[in-house]
């Protein structure tokens, strides 16, 4: 009887404290644009965070406490997201941050992060050259997406290679590590050539012109594309108008994924080539179950799924297992509990935070179909770790990112043995 | 083990047995999961010469072979009718997408498959089959032996057949260490007329032959290629610029005419273009098996759907601002967000995929250099004809009379007898009508998004100020020199540079010729 009584006075109590109670809930703060250029991709990562903290309620939160989610807009603003990111850590004081898309924005938040002691998930494949305390990267760095499609191409007989990227910092980065690698790999600087356009290009006539010129010297040439956004349809167009398929110089993309394919016509782009981590076509049981789940909660079966969603599906998924094994948010303990730790990815296969805060994934590379889907055409026998500092580039091969004791150093350089230090 | 599998197979499908033409470990590599793996079952298809087998490779090159998931059937999916044909049993099903796995291929896969269908092509009954299987050998690896390519020239009827023949025979031989120096002459010969990049490559290595004729003769071809390369390279480059002209034309043609003769800075211009591709995609939408029909019908239709827009415009919000640019700028600019974000949250902000009839695409080969994109060349037309009639309505018609009496002197052709303010709808309804045929034509070439008129409206205005403000010709010819300039720069400096180049050369004519081109001269100049 007395206990009875006792659960009815709990629960009173529980409803009277409704307010006590949310305060006491664990914030997670969403950081994507809402507004803006960007919103195009970025809604879509809001939509799948709010997707998977609902999830992780109905399963019974986290530390017996709910998650609440922040959402807040940086409306395609750098400098907007650093304020943003400010107002989160230090005003609602949130848990854990997951956001930014564009490596600027990045690089904008990142001082804020260090300097309130925050902790961001950075979902989308980057230039790398970078590795901080506060940030877990979810996405790939060049190793895990550029390196092995080049090795690729080299492996389908691909002697020339055009090397064509919108001109911002993620194309610039890009590209130099490529021209490193590729002339480690035995290929002549004549046998490469290297376009920037500026951002929604839309004339590309001459420009494909002079790639068919270009591939027309009976080796084998393909293109590698970092050209982001909007201008990639008129690109496609184009290459398809000029009679350029697959066959004859295949390209091959990091910035498109089957987001961006849902714009375009794909029937003349069969056979193009994408890198990536994840592919919505990938036939694995978690995937399919995601897929039915997004599906479900966008109330629309025809919205796609694409990598970055699944980093952050990933990146969720750690930072609960991190949280749950320090059994606090404090980002400090997180922090330490988080490296070494391992999620299932949604391919059938594991993700560990490396010391560096780089995962493991693995890389797929895929061919467009006629369905705006990607076909697997190849992929890594198993996961590759993330690296941090380029080892193709002079500047940084000397360079190792280690958050673990005794190192605990971003960019520790293992000739001089100090951290810091510039690697020539 | 080979022979135990296939006593296995016939003994437990008897009805299947007769027409099993793969074994089951080509089967089992149809059915995995890894791409590289179909290379095995390609191996013996290739083999094969049931009928069966070649059904199987078509639907492998067009991905309509599925493969059950459960039970590992394969069936060759049909999208129009919705039904799956089994391939072993040939019995037809209804089809349900869930169950179904598609058997994929690679790009390497696919072309090794159309060149294995190529080379039965080539004795096709059907000349015009023949002919373009004939063709395409000189582009892709060759999977025909030299006896078999000999004895189909021999049989060939054709005339062009035997060229395209002729000249893999030509390829042939140069390839050939072993071949006779006479032989290799005439093979530098014939391929000194072929336009394919392969026919140079070859070239090239004979030029390094140890025969000194035959290295002079493929020297010379090759010098000989490099002039007309250089020629048509020219030209091309020459095309590009037109088309590039006559995207910019479309355009600012309808601001030529709001602005232009109006007077009236209308910034929501590049939504009028934005709205005219939008009607593209929804009349695609509801003529789905017909994107050609649903494209020429979209001309009339945008032209109504942004002429309309332009006619609520004018009547609702710019009438009340005529005289004062500023307040127009702004208003216009405003109603710009506005038609921008309608676009965003009634239809999507993610781009629409609009079809590309079969006329649109493709090349027009002029010669084995020179090849034209259809679609450019189209669009070219549809400008010189939207500018003819633009230029037949403001000079031969009534409107096209009032319109001008009403901008040269707006009191005197309202005392005689002309009803100014509608004069000024129609007019602004006609500009805003051309920006959406404009962007019928832009449907084809870029993404339709609301962002689309953003990118455009600068250039637009670009266009207009250089040309002369009030003149259509300048608008025609300022826009085609843009063009022209920009794409002669664009190879040499890169597309950035090629920008930056053209507005600082814009700004220093401005400062010589500030009206224009054609600036306006006589008594509507006086402003």
């Amino acid at each position: 009887m007395f206990k009875k009584i006792s659960l009815f006075f709990l629960a009173g109590l529980f409803l009277l404290s409704g307010r006590v109670q949310a305060e006491e809930a664990i914030k997670v703060g969403i950081l994507h644009s809402l507004s803006g250029t960007m919103a195009i991709s970025e809604t879509t990562l809001k939509d799948v965070m709010l997707m998977l903290i609902e999830e992780q309620n109905k399963k019974g939160g986290l530390l017996g406490k709910k998650l609440e989610a922040v959402v807040v807009d940086p409306a395609s603003d750098w400098p907007l997201f650093a304020e943003r990111a400010k107002e989160l850590l230090t005003s609602q004081k949130v848990a854990a941050v997951f956001g930014c898309w564009t490596s600027v924005s990045r690089k904008s938040v990142l001082p804020v992060f260090e300097k309130e002691n925050g902790l961001l998930f950075y979902p989308v494949q980057y230039e790398g050259e970078e590795s901080s305390r506060n940030v877990i990267y979810t996405g790939a760095a060049p190793n895990q997406q550029s390196i092995p499609a080049v090795d690729y191409l080299l492996n389908l007989g691909v002697k020339r290679f055009v090397l064509a990227g919108t001109d911002y910092v993620f194309p610039r980065t890009a590209n130099k590590i490529l021209e490193a690698y590729l002339i480690s790999k035995g290929v002549a600087k004549a046998d490469m050539m290297i376009n920037y356009t500026p951002f929604g290009h839309s004339d590309w006539q001459s420009i494909i012109a002079e790639v068919k010129k270009f591939g027309s010297t009976g080796k084998k040439t393909a293109i590698i594309s970092t050209i982001n956004g909007d201008a990639n349809v008129p690109f496609y167009k184009e290459l398809a108008n000029q009679g350029v398929t697959a066959s004859t110089i295949p390209v091959m993309a990091f910035s498109v994924g089957e987001e961006e394919l849902s714009g375009i016509d794909t029937k003349p782009l069969v056979g193009h080539l994408a890198a990536w981590n994840y592919f919505q076509s990938i036939d694995s049981p978690a995937n399919t179950d995601f897929i039915k789940k997004w599906h479900a909660f966008t109330k629309n079966s025809k919205r796609v799924t694409n990598d970055p969603m699944e980093a952050h599906y990933i990146g969720f998924n750690l930072w609960v297992k991190a949280v749950e094994k320090a059994k606090s948010t404090k980002v400090d303990d997180v922090l330490k509990a988080i490296v070494g730790l391992s999620a299932p990815n949604l391919t059938g296969g594991t993700a560990t935070v490396l010391p560096n805060h780089h995962i493991t994934k693995p890389v797929y590379i895929g061919e467009i179909q006629k369905d705006g889907q990607f076909q697997v055409v190849w992929e890594t026998p198993k996961e590759v770790p993330g690296d941090a500092w380029s080892d193709y580039l002079p500047e940084s091969k000397n360079l190792e990112a280690d958050w673990t004791a005794p190192i605990n150093c971003g960019n520790y350089n293992t000739v001089t043995k100090k951290c810091g230090g510039a690697a020539k | 083990m080979l022979f135990f599998a296939l006593q296995f197979s016939t003994a437990v499908v008897p009805a299947a047995a007769e027409g099993l033409f793969l074994s089951p470990e080509a089967l089992a590599a149809l059915r995995s999961s890894k791409v590289a793996d179909r290379d095995r079952a390609l191996d013996e298809l290739a083999a094969a010469s049931a009928p069966e087998a070649l059904d199987m490779l078509r639907a492998l090159a067009a991905g309509s072979l599925h493969m059950d998931r459960e039970s590992g059937e394969l069936f060759v999916l049909d999208d129009k009718t919705g039904t799956a044909r089994g391939v072993l049993d040939g019995e037809v099903r209804p089809a349900d997408g869930g169950g179904l796995r598609r058997v994929g291929t690679n790009t390497a896969q696919r072309d090794r498959i159309l060149s294995i269908l190529g080379a039965r092509l080539l004795s096709h009954p059907d000349p015009v089959r023949r002919r373009a299987a004939a063709a395409a050998l000189t582009d892709g690896p060759m999977t025909v032996d030299r006896t078999q390519l000999e004895a189909l020239r021999d049989r060939e009827t054709d005339e062009e057949t035997r060229e395209s023949l002729d000249m893999a025979l030509a390829l042939m031989t140069a390839q050939d260490a072993a071949a006779a120096p006479q032989s290799l002459l005439k093979s530098v010969e014939l391929l000194r007329a072929s336009g394919s990049p392969r026919a140079k490559t070859v070239l090239e290595s004979l030029a390094a032959n140890p025969d000194r004729a035959v290295a002079v003769a493929a020297a010379e071809a090759l010098e000989h290629k490099r002039i007309v390369s250089d020629w048509a390279a020219m030209l091309e480059t020459m095309f590009f610029g037109l088309s590039l002209g006559s995207v910019l034309i479309l355009t600012s043609i309808g601001l030529a005419i709001t602005f232009g003769v109006m007077g009236v800075i209308n910034m929501a211009h590049g939504e009028l273009v934005m709205l005219g591709a939008y009607t593209v995609w929804g009349l695609q939408q509801l003529l789905p098996s017909q994107p050609g029909t649903a494209l020429l019908l979209s001309v009339p239709a945008a032209f109504l759907v942004s002429g309309g827009v332009g006619v609520v415009l004018e009547r609702g919000v710019i009438r009340h601002l005529y005289g004062r640019p500023l307040e127009t700028l702004l208003a216009t600019f405003g109603i710009s967000l506005i038609l921008q974000q309608a676009v965003r949250t009634l239809i999507s902000p993610q781009n629409r995929a609009v079809g590309i009839p079969d006329f649109m695409s493709g090349l027009w080969r002029i010669s084995g250099e020179l090849s034209l994109t259809c679609n450019r060349i189209y669009i070219l037309c549809f400008c010189l004809a939207v500018f003819a009639l633009i230029y037949a309505i403001m000079h031969k018609t009534r409107l096209g009379l009032e319109v001008r009496a009403v901008t040269q002197n707006r009191a005197i052709a309202k005392a005689l007898g002309v009803n100014a303010s509608r004069v000024d709808a129609l007019t602004f309804a006609l500009g805003s009508g051309v920006a959406g045929m404009a962007g019928v034509a832009l449907s084809q070439l870029t993404n339709v998004g609301p962002n689309l008129g953003q990118s455009y409206i600068v250039d637009s205005f670009m266009v207009v100020v250089f040309g002369g403000v009030g003149n259509l010709w300048g608008t025609l010819s300022g826009g085609l020199i843009l063009g022209l300039v920009n794409k002669i720069l664009e190879p040499a400096s890169g597309a950035m540079l090629a920008k930056i180049i053209i507005l600082a050369g814009l700004i220093l004519f401005m400062q010589a010729r500030p009206r224009g081109l054609f600036p306006q001269r006589g008594r509507a100049a006086e402003d």
